[in-house]
């Protein structure tokens, strides 16, 4: 079957950054192809956690997670759902005193962000979260953070770019890309071309291979988050949960289920994809049932992973290629993306458009990587990439 | 003795004991795990407590193949580790994760024979989630492991040879059957005169069951369309279309099933390769005549790798388990292999005649309502999967389960994912292949968030008598 489409805007890769900009770009008024090797939103955007968090956030990442913050509670009239959303709130706990002092240090910095965190001691949480285990000494509460359901939240975003006239090309693998004068050719699945005027690289876990042919190699390496979910039991966590330090995040969604992570799979003989580890879920369940002593008897009833873009200094790259005109990068989200995704897609969308956008995002720039590297990165990319069969201590941010 | 860890056999029903059997005479210590409290699988299945009812009760014809089995099993005493009430929930590279005695192993295994079985496939039709209505397999396993009956005067219905046998097994417990209904025509039974010189035996039986049935007065209705149970609260009759004519029949029990499908999920896990069966219709792991999978170390054996009965389960399970010597070095009855092949290839052909007897109603998918439960984990109706279907323009299981919630509850699939399958296929006027299968995940089935990794050693539970 062959197909040529003339567009553009060509985005390689329909997770929840390819989808909400390709959405974006439509309502701009520009002709939009959305291609992806499988179905979009079926990768990381489809199966993490669901956490919709800025707390946590490094500081450099805050303008553009409040310009996500603002989409959220607009998702139903923006793609047709609200994807279950829920202004829960996101609880971050302390196990220690190092920690509390680590979340009164977090909430200093970030003070002038318009996060209005609330710092919670331990009788405070005795009082409002009793279902917390008393171990837990205190807390920092994001009233206005949240959570959702990412299988319907990334698919419904390909749905309504589709609805708003963007070509969306599922199982259609892009498999040659390169600058032909002006614009853009490529070729794609079984027979398909493409002339684009711009490029995005959203292509998550496999975006390096395409950064890589535009003469820009990123250290990006691949996690493997590791989940759990419980049977249906009756309401106990009212909050999003995160743990200072990492190694357990928890919400449970409006049916009763509860859906936990904090340890990191392995990668299958094909390392698209990848399986928790028994050991590894064994961990997050035993550490569920002590955090949440009202969970000690559920039963988990099903667990996975998925495959993740992590890039070395956790931050993601989003923004012009060095080297290419007409080519913009947005990848690496390192297991923090499902909440500022939709914010990523306008951003993408005001860069077509303007050639610069209103948000902040030079740190997050893909020259950070054209530097010299350390030999202290190497070590930290190593670490990180949850390959190791050490589960990975998790800094703030590492959750989604 | 070999210092290598030792094989790890999964199941003891008819498939999982013959190759435990074959493994010891080999020279090899199998360990063998299985969910229930004691060995047989489903069609041997043992009453939980001395209730005075003899073997022949139980098994009736096939009461020698019963005990022949027990009694090889009992005969492993100090030579195979069993556990019993052992739930294998998670698999990868040669490590099980083992539920046993209230704690979780991990077990290091070379060679592993899965012999997982099959549990009843169904089709909803309304009503079927009412209480009161139980699958033909269960409805066996209350009468042959409890000594109970579903109801006091009940109707089976559906499809498959459990049909006749579980309401002859009922009607001779002295429970009134008031009915059975047969999805197939008359006609099909035709089809069991190509099964006759294949195996007399099973032809004779299934004539028997039918032809005592009928002297008691038990109406067997063929052909049968628009099945529904109805009731309040529970089950209280049944209803269907005939000849174009609404029967309705009142009842407090209802066993209903369309034959079995095959337990796949740990061959899955395991890596082994899929294709698609077109008997079964149902993608089953891919095995060759000995029963090999296409994972190295990785056997096939019984209804857990594809439907074939319990004659067969012996053995395949025999066969696997000579491969399984075979590919470790040791000695094995290579004309004793041949002949269990040439058997499993004869019991094959039998397959073929008895699915065509008893052919599973397919077209009965279309017509399932909207309204009507298809997932009860997640309760999800034939209706939200249908427009999940067409609004994300979905032709495959795993995507329908994303976006539907189909198969993504406590029995992960196991009940609805055919029916699901079937219901997908006939929406998008695709084939049954096209649909997939669900892949599987761990736990295969639930587990308690508490549960702890055993302190070594572990005290582990007796076997049932």
């Amino acid at each position: 079957m062959s197909r040529h489409l003339d567009v553009d805007v060509a985005v390689v890769g329909g997770g929840l950054v390819g989808s909400s900009a390709a959405l974006a770009l439509r309502n701009m008024g520009f002709g939009v192809a959305l291609l992806d090797k499988g179905f979009c939103g079926a990768q990381a955007s489809g199966v993490n956690y669901g956490g919709v968090r800025r707390q946590g956030r490094p500081l450099e990442q805050l303008p553009l997670s409040q310009r996500a913050h603002a989409i959220w509670p607009r998702l139903k009239g923006l793609i047709g759902i609200d994807g279950e959303f829920l202004r829960s709130g996101h609880l971050k706990l302390a196990r220690s005193e190092d920690d509390m002092v680590s979340l009164e240090a977090y909430a200093a910095t970030v003070a002038d962000q318009g996060l209005d965190l609330e710092l919670i001691g331990h009788n405070g949480l005795r009082e409002r979260f009793p279902w917390v285990d008393g171990s837990i000494l205190g807390a920092s509460l994001c009233a206005g953070d949240g959570h959702a359901n990412p299988r319907l939240v990334s698919a419904a975003f390909a749905s309504a770019a589709r609805r708003a006239g963007a070509h969306v090309l599922e199982n259609t693998a892009v498999t040659g890309i390169a600058r032909n004068g002006e614009s853009f050719a490529l070729e794609a699945g079984e027979g398909v071309s493409l002339k684009a005027r711009f490029i995005i690289n959203s292509a998550g876990a496999w975006a390096d291979r395409f950064a890589a042919d535009f003469g820009e190699p990123v250290p990006l390496t691949r996690i493997y988050p590791s989940m759990i979910v419980t049977e249906p039991v009756a309401p106990v966590m009212t909050v999003n949960i995160g743990m200072e330090g990492g190694g357990i995040y928890a919400r449970q969604v409006e049916r009763g289920n509860c859906v936990v992570g904090g340890e990191r799979a392995l990668p299958l003989d094909d390392p698209d994809f990848s399986r928790p580890r028994g050991d590894g879920v064994l961990a997050i369940m035993n550490r569920t049932a002590e955090v949440f002593p009202a969970l000690r008897h559920a039963q988990a009833i099903r667990f996975w992973s998925g495959t993740e873009a992590a890039m070395p200094d956790r931050n993601p790259v989003i923004g012009f290629s060095d080297t290419t005109p007409g080519l913009i990068h947005a990848f690496g989200f390192t297991g923090a993306g499902f909440q500022i995704a939709p914010g990523v897609g306008e951003v993408l969308a005001e860069l077509v458009r303007d050639g610069r956008t209103s948000t902040p995002i030079e740190a997050f720039s893909i020259s950070r990587f054209s530097r010299p590297t350390s030999p202290a990165d190497l070590d930290r990319t190593r670490y990180g990439s949850g390959a190791g069969p050490h589960p990975e201590p998790q800094p703030r941010g590492a959750s989604t | 003795m070999s210092t290598r860890p030792q094989p790890l056999v999964v199941g003891a029903g008819p498939a999982g004991i013959r190759a435990a059997e074959a493994l010891v005479a080999g020279g090899l210590r199998p360990l063998v795990v299985d969910e229930a409290p004691a060995c047989g699988g489903q069609i041997y299945r043992q009453r939980l407590v001395p209730d005075g009812r003899s073997t022949r009760d139980l098994y009736g014809s096939e009461v020698g193949k019963a005990d022949r089995l027990h009694a090889a099993f009992a005969a492993f005493e100090g030579k195979i580790d069993y556990w019993p009430q052992a739930l294998l929930w998670n698999l990868r590279d040669g490590v099980a994760d083992i539920v046993v005695a209230g704690a979780t192993r991990r077990v290091s295994y070379d060679g592993l024979v899965l012999a997982t079985g099959a549990t009843d496939r169904v089709l909803p039709v309304p009503g079927w989630t009412l209480p009161g209505v139980f699958t033909l397999g269960g409805s066996q396993v209350a009468l042959k492991a409890q000594g109970c009956a579903i109801g006091s005067r009940v109707v089976f219905a559906g499809s498959g040879p459990l049909l006749y046998l579980v309401a002859w097994q009922y009607m001779k417990a002295g429970v009134e059957v008031a009915a059975v209904l047969d999805a197939a025509p008359a006609s099909a039974k035709l089809h069991l005169i190509k099964a006759l010189p294949l195996d007399p035996g099973i032809v004779l039986r299934g004539t028997r069951f039918v032809a005592e049935l009928r002297l008691r007065g038990v109406a067997i209705r063929t052909g049968i369309e628009g099945l529904r149970f109805e009731g309040e609260g529970r089950v209280s009759g049944v209803a269907w279309r005939e000849g174009g004519r609404e029967r309705r029949l009142a009842c407090d029990g209802v066993g209903y099933g369309l034959a079995l499908r095959s337990e796949t999920q740990l061959a899955d896990l395991a890596g082994c390769a899929f294709r698609f069966d077109e008997r079964d219709r149902a993608w089953l792991p891919l095995r060759d005549a000995a029963g090999r999978s296409s994972v190295a170390g990785v056997y096939l054996a019984g209804d857990g790798a594809g439907i074939a009965g319990a004659d067969a389960a012996e053995r395949a399970g025999e066969r696997v388990a000579l491969a399984l010597l075979e590919d470790r070095g040791l000695a094995f009855d290579k004309a004793r292999a041949a002949g269990l092949e040439a058997e499993l290839a004869r019991i094959a052909r039998l397959r073929d005649a008895l699915e065509a007897a008893f052919p599973f109603p397919a077209h009965w998918a279309a017509a399932i309502d909207d309204a009507t439960t298809l997932c009860r984990c997640e309760e999800v109706t034939a209706g939200t999967v249908r427009e999940a279907a067409s609004r994300f323009d979905i032709g495959e299981i795993n995507r329908l389960k994303a976006v539907s919630r189909v198969g993504m509850g406590r029995c992960q699939g196991r009940m609805c994912a055919a029916a699901s399958a079937e219901v997908l296929a006939a929406a998008t006027g695709k084939p049954i292949e096209a649909a997939g299968r669900l892949r599987a995940q761990a736990p295969v089935k639930p587990i308690p968030l508490a549960l702890q990794l055993a302190a070594e050693p572990a005290k582990l539970p007796e076997a049932a008598e």
